[in-house]
This record gives structure tokens, sequence and C-alpha cells, in this order.
């Protein structure tokens, strides 16, 4: 039990980071990139070319990163740019297409198999710690975990106090005025989707590193992240490491009762949320607090309402 | 939605269904088994076309989800006829019985709006996948068959899964074609372009949407059962694919969103890629995976709705009128609602998003 808690709380650390980029690109431009999973696995996919080409495994993830960016600069000029100003629907039928290619294009490239980065990263894919009580904890996912908070907390400075975090903040929250007051939307958009897609193909080498990756996994990838993103609520990003971690519980806690369990609970989880999400919205549309019983329950309307006003 | 198939009144539709469904009934007495069970995959593409069509293009519903249905349906066949049903009624049955899964489900997904309720649909499917996967009778991964058909003699049953997916086709066309005329379909159509202003007007969004959502859910899950009658075997994990949304997308995209005939020719141009690049595998997916994209960006109204312009450029410049300008889709239909007016507005519909 304390050890599949554990395990959960190690996993959500890898769905925070999968999750964190969805979660900017929906803060900035408006649309959930329904190929993230996809881009996630392409960035995996580049590492294990990389590696295998000869470069040593940190090196090929170093510089899969700004590779990665670029292709996020690039699909969102070329591509996205395209969609923002037609309507909800044309981003996501477009991502959607999207994924379907990318998905297709590594299999054809690479194949089937299952791959994993396991075999160049040596002993730490096997290295684990053992607590008192004799639970044992992969060095690896504590790693990834680490890695979630500095990245998300690096993420978080880097909006909070650069111009070009700044710029990203005022284009999320308010278009127009940001125009008005020289914010460049265009190249905002860009190098948010150039960090959003960089995140997810940080995501997708973790994966390669603690398990394996085969091309069709991306709209698992996609499912999972999008879980974190609504659990922990939409528009923040420690809201996406704790939706991250409760998904990983959920997880964890569902693989002790079956097999089935893993995946089921997650979505199960996912569904209750957001109909917990939806109710509460109800109530206040019709000017009722969110829970019938004023004490004890009332934090859970404080929860939501930031996921609220994110989402208007 | 169009002036040039103002000449489709119910009468002629009807005389020329009626026509086109008697011909394609006895068509299998002429042609081989081969053509037969073509048709059958063709006519299965079709509805599941005309039905993600309906969705998005009348109710500005994107699922990811459609093949919970396609799924479900086989399912509950096959529990159906495990429990002594025999397989034709139970396939039926068990189509109805997804769709009332879907109508009992729509309240909750339908109040999420754009993104949410593709990803939610897509969960909810992948959800029902893995409960369907816990019955024993399915055996997990494996899979299994619909053993009560193999004792039904194969040229009856190639006729019998020909038969259920062109009725259900044709059944599930006439019932859409209905529905955008009455004034349920003007109301989605309303949906489609602003639900805020469409229930500022007194549309009443929740069941016209749940209409839209339980009808298409029904067509799905026909086109699920037609496929068990002709593939026999029901694998989870190819049954509830979400490769069907994903081709679903495509065939809707190519052939355009706004009319009921965009999807069908979008599922022929599928079917004749499939017949031509199938063979090629994921780079002939890659292929439709590009050109879905490729439609969604270049040619948002597809295939129908690029003809149509064609057609009203044309007219245009016959007449010396000057062409209508690109109206604003909410106020026509919603004016149109507003007023009480149950026939299809004459304007011509703007047709990009």
């Amino acid at each position: 039990m304390i050890d599949a808690l554990l395990q959960g709380l190690l996993l959500g650390g890898y769905y925070a980071m999968l999750a964190a980029g969805l979660s900017l690109m929906f803060g900035v431009l408006r649309i959930i990139n329904l190929a993230h999973g996809d881009l996630a696995i392409l960035g995996a996919f580049l590492v294990l070319a990389l590696t295998a080409a000869g470069l040593p495994w940190w090196a090929a993830a170093l510089l899969s990163l700004p590779a990665m960016a670029m292709v996020g600069a690039l699909l969102q000029r070329w591509v996205l740019a395209r969609t923002l100003q037609s309507g909800p629907l044309l981003p996501l039928l477009v991502t959607i297409g999207l994924g379907a290619l990318l998905q297709n294009l590594l299999y054809g490239v690479f194949g089937s198999e299952a791959r994993s980065l396991a075999d160049a990263l040596g002993p730490l894919s096997w290295a684990s710690w053992t607590l008192p009580g004799g639970i044992v904890v992969g060095q690896l996912p504590v790693y990834t975990l680490v890695l979630a908070v500095v990245v998300l907390a690096t993420l978080q400075q880097v909006l909070r106090r650069t111009r070009l975090g700044r710029a990203i903040r005022a284009a999320a929250s308010d278009p127009e005025a940001a125009a008005l007051n020289g914010v460049d939307a265009a190249r905002v958009h860009r190098a948010a989707a150039g960090i959003a897609t960089a995140l997810a193909a940080l995501a997708g080498t973790l994966l390669a590193l603690r398990a394996t990756v085969e091309p069709y996994a991306g709209p698992m990838l996609l499912i999972f992240a999008f879980e974190a993103v609504v659990i922990g609520g939409i528009g923040s990003l420690w809201g996406t490491l704790w939706g991250g971690v409760l998904l990983g519980l959920a997880q964890s806690l569902g693989a002790l009762v079956s097999p089935a369990g893993f995946q089921l609970a997650g979505h199960l989880l996912f569904l209750v949320i957001l109909g917990v999400r939806l109710w509460c919205q109800h109530r206040a549309a019709h000017g009722r607090p969110a829970w019938p019983w004023p004490a004890g329950l009332v934090h859970l309307s404080r929860l939501t309402r930031g996921t609220r006003e994110a989402a208007r | 939605m169009n002036r040039s198939l103002s000449y489709l009144t119910p009468r002629t539709v009807t005389a020329a269904a009626l026509l086109a469904v008697g011909l394609l009934i006895l068509l299998p007495l002429v042609v081989g088994p081969n053509v037969v069970d073509k048709l059958t995959g063709l006519f299965i593409l079709m509805l599941l076309a005309a039905m993600w069509g309906l969705m998005a293009g009348q109710a500005g519903l994107v699922s990811v989800g459609q093949q919970a249905w396609f799924g479900l349906g086989g399912y509950l066949a096959l529990r159906l006829v495990d429990s002594g049903m025999a397989p034709y009624p139970a396939l039926l049955v068990g189509a109805v019985g997804a769709a009332a899964v879907a109508w009992a489900l729509s309240p909750y997904l339908l109040r999420l709006k754009g993104g949410e309720f593709a990803i939610a649909t897509w969960v909810v499917a992948e959800v029902i996948r893995i409960l369907v996967m816990l019955d024993p009778l399915v055996q997990g991964e494996t899979g299994t068959s619909m053993l009560a058909l193999n004792a039904v003699d194969p040229t009856l049953r190639r006729y019998l899964a020909y038969a259920l997916s062109l009725g259900s086709l044709v059944v599930m066309l006439l019932v859409v074609w209905w529905l955008m005329r009455s004034p349920v379909g003007t109301a989605s159509r309303a949906l489609g372009d602003d639900d805020e202003a469409a229930a500022s007007l007194g549309v009443r969004v929740m069941p016209t949407r749940r209409a839209v959502f339980v009808l298409a859910a029904l067509g799905c899950a026909l086109a699920g059962v037609a496929w068990l009658a002709a593939a026999i075997t029901f694998l989870p994990r190819t049954n509830f694919g979400v490769q069907w949304s994903v081709l679903m997308l495509f065939m809707v995209l190519v052939g355009g969103l706004r009319s009921l005939w965009g999807p069908l020719a979008g599922a022929l141009v599928l079917f004749a890629m499939q017949e031509s690049l199938g063979d090629h595998g994921a780079w002939y997916l890659a292929g439709v995976g590009a050109l879905s994209a490729a439609f969604a960006l270049f040619l948002p109204q597809g295939l129908a709705g690029a003809w149509q312009q064609r057609r009203q450029r044309l007219g245009a410049s016959a007449s010396t009128a000057p062409s209508t300008p690109p109206s604003t889709p909410t106020s026509d239909h919603a004016t149109a609602v507003a007023a009480g007016a149950a026939p299809l507005p004459t304007t011509p519909r703007s047709t990009s998003p």
C-alpha cells in the first residue's frame, strides 16, 4: 500500500512533465494540441536515434530539446497559427490529423518495435534505494520527480520574471491589451509552442529512460497529460504537478486491485473531477454555493474556482 | 443549405432513394462475393462518415470517441447471443443498447466544450473498452467470435451483412435528412454556429444536442454491428480502436462538413484510397493523417463546400446581380430559428468556419 502510494507519487512527476506543455499551450494559444503525445514520442525517438548514432544519452537528450523547440515553433508558425482565427473546431481537427501523421511516419521509419534508452543509461536504470521498512525505490523515478519540480519551478520563474514570460502571460490573459502594449502575439505564440513541444519531448525522453516507447503510444500519453491537466486545474503550473501526482496515485492504487485498474482508476478520477467542475459551474450559474452543505467540503468550491476563471 | 439542391423535395428524394436501394438490394445477385464484401465495407464507412458529419457539421461537436458505440453495439450483441438470443435480432438490439448508453451519458458529456468534449468522449470510449475487456466472454486482448453466425450459410450470411449495412445506411441517412429539414435541424445548425446566441434566442440547446448525439451513437453502433456481422470476430482493440474516429474525421474533412452528401463523398475517397494504397500500411495511414490536416487547413469546407462555392461563383458571374455577400452564419440561422422558420434558410450558407 505504502509502496503503491510512493510509486504513484513518483509517477506523478513524469505526468506533470507530460502535462506542463499541454497546459502551457492551452493557456497561451487556447488550443488543445491533440498531437501533444505524438510530439513526446517524436522527441523520444529523436533521442533514440541520436543515441544510436553514438552520442551519450544525456547529450542526445540535451540536443533534442532545442531541436524539438524548433519543431514546435515551426509547427505553430506554419500550421497552428493558420487555425487560430477560425474557431475552436479547426485546431482540434488539424492536430488529430497531425497526430495520425506522426504516429504512422514513426511506424514507417522505425517499425513497431518498442524501444528503450535503458541500455544506454546503464546502471542508473535499475539502481534503487531501500527505505526503512523494506520499500525499494528506483533512483530514476526519484530523479524524474526532482527534475519535474525543478523544470516547473524554472518555468514559473521564467513566466514571472523574464520579458518573454511577461509577454506570454499578457498574451494569455488579454491578447488585445497585450497587442496594444506592443506584445508581438505571433512571436509569443511561437515561443510558447516551442517551450511546450520541448517539454513534451523531455517527457517522452523520460518515458524512454524508465520504460519503452513505440510509435503508437502517443494517444495514450495525450490522454494521461490531459487528465493530469484537468485534475490539477487548467492554467496553473503547480496545479499540473498536483494533477500529475493525483493521477499517478489513482493509477498505482487502481493497479493494486487489478491490472486493468491502472488505467481505469485514472480515467474515472478524471471523469469525476470533470463532473464535479461541471456541477460547481452549474450551481454557480444559478447563484448557489457549489456545495449544498456549508461546512466541511467548501474547500472543493475554492479548488475549482481557479479552474473556472482559467477556463473563462 | 444550397439553392442548387432545391429540387431535392421529399418526394424526389424518396423516389430516387427507393430506386437506388431497390437496385442495390438486388446487386448481390449479379456481382461476385468479393464485390459484396467491399460494398459492405463501403456502406459502413459511409454510415460512420455521415454520423460524424452530423455531429461536427450540425452541432459543432468534435468527438474522438465514436468508437465507443461502434464497439459497444457489437459487444452487447455478443452478450445477447451468449444468453440465447438469435444472432441477427441480437445485432439490432445491441446497437439500440449502445445508443441507450449514449443517451444516459449524454447529459454529462454534452455539457463539456470543445477539446474537453473531444477528450472526454475518448476517455469514455477507453473506459468502456477496459470494462468490456474485463468480461470473461471477450477474453481480454484475445477477443472472441460470434460463433452463432458460423451456423448460417456463408452466402446468406454475406448477403445479410450487406443488407444490414445498406439498410442501416439508408435508414440513418433518411432520419438525418429529415432531421436537418425539421426545426431540430435548424436549431442544431444554430448551435453549431454559436450556441450562446442560439440559446439567447430560445433554442433549446440541450435537447437538440442530445438528439444529434444519440442519433450519431445509434448510427455508429449500427455500423459496428454490421462490421461484426461481416467479420464475425470481435477484437476489443480493433472494434474500440481510436482509428475509427480518425477515419471518420478524414472522411468528413475531405468530403465537407456542412452537407449531407459531403461525408459520403469523403467515404468514397477513403474507400478508393484504401483499395489502391491500403497495401502500404503505415505510409498510407500517414497519408490519411496528412490529408486530414491539409484539408482542415486549406479547404475546411471540403470537396462538397468547394463544389458549392464554385457553383455559386458561376451562378453569380452568370447573372449581373452582385454575388450574395458571405453572410454571418449565426445571425442567419438564429433569426431563422427565432422566427420559428422550420424549412432550410434559402440564403447560401457561408461555409468557411
